[in-house]
């Protein structure tokens, strides 16, 4: 009796709390990437500014994630008959544009307006999320190189 | 010491190449980290613990990595890379490598 409760509380804390942190995450989202717009980025490696730019450096970005106890029920009744993900789908997504903000805030804090050859990086570093003791904590990482034009 | 991910360093000519260098470091997460990061995974959201400590050891390996391009006498390290291993439960390694350059 008491697991069922538990397993329903864990639920509802995981489904009300997720779905707030959510909610306040994508907004917040929405305002620094306006603020960042003007930074430019490219996934390539060559620039037609590239030769005139004087200045570059690496920046990074970064954020761990981890998922609600919801979002985990949810997957695993997926998991049985198959199909999309959506309740990881959002997470993953918001923890990458998470991470090109933070990566883009290291650019513009010194004076960068570009970055070039932009790689993000996904990794999984608590264990899955299925097995016994795993987080299913996942790790975002952009990086890139920044330019300046002067 | 430039660093960046291209193959070259954008405005100036690589003079010699010195090979590669590489710094890692593995850690694991202390108990307080841990509990609270317990506590997140039913709640979800960011694990802010988690992302200072990776931070901050994915400085320590670019470090090591500096450190061992300077001593080739290196003034640029090209083509850096990333890479992240969880290698048992708690502790995970981090990675970083590139080429070693003198560019002037």
């Amino acid at each position: 009796m008491f697991s069922y409760g538990s397993l329903a509380l864990f639920l509802a804390a995981g489904f009300i709390f997720g779905t707030i942190a959510e909610k306040k995450h994508l907004k917040e989202l929405r305002e620094k990437e306006n603020l960042l717009k003007s930074i430019i980025l490219s996934t390539s490696k060559k620039h037609s500014f590239v030769q005139q730019s004087l200045h570059s450096t690496l920046v990074t970005g970064h954020v761990v994630v981890a998922l609600d106890y919801f979002k985990r029920f949810v997957a695993s009744l997926v998991n049985l008959v198959g199909g999309r993900v959506f309740s990881f789908e959002s997470l993953i997504d918001r923890a990458r544009r998470e991470a090109i903000i933070r990566m883009k805030e290291d650019a513009h804090r010194n004076g960068f307006d570009s970055i070039i050859n932009v790689r993000i990086e996904t990794s999984n570093i608590g264990g899955s999320a299925g097995k016994k003791g795993g987080m299913g904590a996942i790790e975002v990482m952009a990086y890139g190189t920044a330019i300046k034009h002067s | 010491m430039i660093l960046t991910n291209l193959e070259s360093v954008p405005g100036k000519s690589i003079t010699t190449h010195f090979g590669l260098v590489s710094g890692s470091t593995i850690r694991a997460k202390h108990i307080g980290r841990d509990l609270m990061a317990g506590f997140k995974n039913i709640l979800g959201g960011e694990l802010k613990g988690y992302t200072e400590l990776l931070n901050e050891s994915r400085q320590e390996a670019v470090k090591r990595m500096k450190e061992q391009a300077r001593s080739l006498g290196a003034n640029a390290i090209i083509n850096v890379r990333f890479s992240t291993s969880s290698i048992t439960q708690g502790a995970a390694e981090l990675y970083v490598y590139g080429t070693a350059v003198s560019v002037s």
